[in-house]
């Protein structure tokens, strides 16, 4: 995460402020925002790497049509960063590649 | 199984249309229930107009704080708001599907009403999937829900109204912006000439776009016309790091960290279309849309379509045809509706919303380059599938959109061809020699958004 990557706050009303961690990085964002505009505050990008060619994407639409932003929440892979808002707490991480499958089969 | 709950009306979407809509529901006696994916109400056009982020009002201006005025129709004791909730299938015997935190719900309805607004029109172009490059709609949307500004240096590129109005929010916030790139062709004002007439009757439009103009002109914003080959090239970190494009014989290149891309919109008929729904080919807006009666039925006799996932008006008239559908379903469903005085007085403001729209259509047509890209221009951004690879097909055989999934899986990634399917129809028709009408477009099936096993799973717990 670079600063100068970062997308600016412009003077908002006030907000609850939510910690987060993006990249193992505690990062602050406010209540309403997305995971997707979080992390572009916290300037990172790219945001996850293709499972084909491994190159970086960045969220694109930014309303849940075009699924580049999809990133690791809280464990889960392939969530929209852009269709989830930050909770207390969260762990975020940039996707690499395809999702594995985690947890156990019964 | 849990007992679904049965509604009058199930409106899907939570903008200006599906706003309107409730509100005339709830007070002509119907059991409405609306269902938004986002947090709070508001669509895209007045994202988070329930609690405003930014400070200064000035910066969004408005016609943005104008939709606070619909959010009353949602608290009508007879309408039902889920936000956060993701429809993932309807069913032909009028049962829907979505699910709200990980867990699925099922409920029943009488009348359905499609209000899912428009998506940006995908514009392939050298470089369009580089971290870095993003819509001129993610960037207002960043503004509206998190007051967020991008990563200077920023380039905007592309075609369209809201070209012009993210550059003067923009402007208006204090970011500096490198340059704006037009690409609307000299060629579409004459076509848009043509149109005139409906352009001076739809003045108040005119005027908005020659003072956003005379906005960007006065800010001393560098603003390139008629701009053809727009690229974007990558740094050797692999994110934007510069655009290049034409104007006349002048090649540019300019640095940048962040280019807004905008060629306009198109409906989003993803739902309608895995309902089977029939759809059109619209020439004039290059775009598919939902075949519709006057009264926003679809093929479908309980299934209505407003606002914007129904063709392209803009948010006023939206919010007109979500009270002029309310109404007419109402009516069907033996309730009291508006009096014919007011459904009048609602046609004739639809009319005058709509009539500069042929002016808008033509002029901010898209140049081929972004409807038929060339080459190496990727089309298909989740399977990684180029422009040459889709045109190539055709000589194998390939003879349509469903068939191209097969061949080189374009279209069968997570956004299930939202991004995609426009452009591949586009293709296959350009190499055929015939129009996306005859080619077609992908079989959509649900669910519609992925959806885990385990909200599969929870339907079947009772609550």
């Amino acid at each position: 995460m670079v600063e100068d990557l970062s997308f600016k706050r412009l003077p908002c009303n006030e907000r609850a402020a939510v910690e987060i961690v993006v990249e193992g990085r505690k990062v602050i964002a406010y209540e309403g925002d997305s995971v997707a505009a979080a992390v572009m505050h916290a300037g990172l990008r790219p945001t996850r790497k293709t499972a084909l060619s491994d190159v970086g994407r960045a969220p694109y639409c930014m309303m849940g049509v075009c699924f580049e932003c999809l990133m690791n929440i809280n464990g889960k892979a392939n969530i929209q960063a852009c269709m989830t808002e930050v909770r207390e707490g969260m762990v975020i991480t940039v996707q690499q590649g395809a999702r594995e499958l985690v947890g156990e089969i019964r | 199984m849990s007992m679904q709950q049965q509604y009058d009306l199930v409106i899907i979407g939570a903008g200006p249309a599906g706003m309107a809509a409730a509100a005339e529901a709830g007070e002509a006696g119907l059991n409405t229930l609306v269902l938004d994916e986002q947090s709070s109400a508001g669509g895209q056009i007045y994202r988070r107009i329930g609690q405003p982020v930014l400070q200064d009002r000035s910066i969004l201006g408005q016609d943005y704080y104008a939709g606070e005025a619909l959010l009353a129709g949602l608290s009508h004791p007879l309408v039902t708001h889920i936000v956060e909730a993701t429809v993932w299938e309807v069913s032909k015997d009028k049962r829907l599907f979505f699910s709200v935190a990980g867990k699925s719900r099922e409920v029943g309805f009488k009348k359905l009403l499609l209000a899912t607004g428009a998506q940006e029109r995908p514009v392939p172009f050298p470089g369009w999937t580089l971290p870095g490059v993003m819509t001129c709609g993610a960037a207002q949307i960043l503004l509206k829900s998190s007051g967020l500004t991008p990563v200077e240096p920023l380039v905007i590129g592309g075609s369209g109204p809201l070209l012009l109005l993210i550059s003067c929010q923009l402007i208006r916030a204090g970011v500096r912006i490198e340059a704006i790139v037009d690409t609307t062709p000299v060629s579409n004002y004459r076509r848009a000439l043509k149109e005139i007439k409906g352009a001076i009757k739809g003045w108040r439009y005119l005027l908005k776009g020659l003072r956003m103009l005379k906005e960007i002109r006065s800010s001393g914003v560098k603003y390139y016309q008629s701009a053809t080959e727009l690229s974007a090239a990558p740094g050797a970190d692999g994110n934007l790091a510069s655009i290049g494009f034409r104007t006349g014989t002048v090649q540019h290149q300019l640095a940048c960290q962040t280019l807004l891309v905008h060629q306009g919109v198109i409906p989003n008929t993803q739902l309608g279309r895995a309902l089977g729904l029939a759809h059109q080919w619209d020439e004039v807006q290059q775009c598919w849309k939902p075949t519709l009666a006057d009264n926003g039925n679809s093929s479908h006799p309980d299934i209505f379509i407003a606002g914007d996932s129904g063709g392209i008006g803009g948010a006023v008239a939206a919010e007109v045809q979500g009270r002029l559908v309310a109404n007419d379903i109402a009516q069907q469903l033996c309730r009291t509706s508006g009096t014919v005085n007011r459904v009048n007085r609602l046609r004739k403001a639809l009319a005058a919303q709509l009539v500069i729209r042929p002016f808008l259509d033509h002029l901010y047509r898209p140049l081929d380059m972004f409807l038929r890209p060339q080459g190496e221009t990727i089309v298909c951004r989740c399977e990684e599938v180029s422009a040459a690879e889709i045109r190539g097909l055709v000589k194998h055989g390939c003879v349509g959109p469903n068939q191209t999934k097969a061949f080189c899986r374009s279209g069968m990634g997570p956004c299930q061809g939202r991004q995609c399917g426009s452009t591949v129809a586009a293709l296959l028709a350009d190499e055929l020699g015939n129009s996306p009408a005859e080619v077609g477009y992908y079989n959509i099936r649900f669910p519609i958004k992925p959806v885990s096993l385990g909200e599969l799973a929870s339907l079947d717990q009772t609550d």
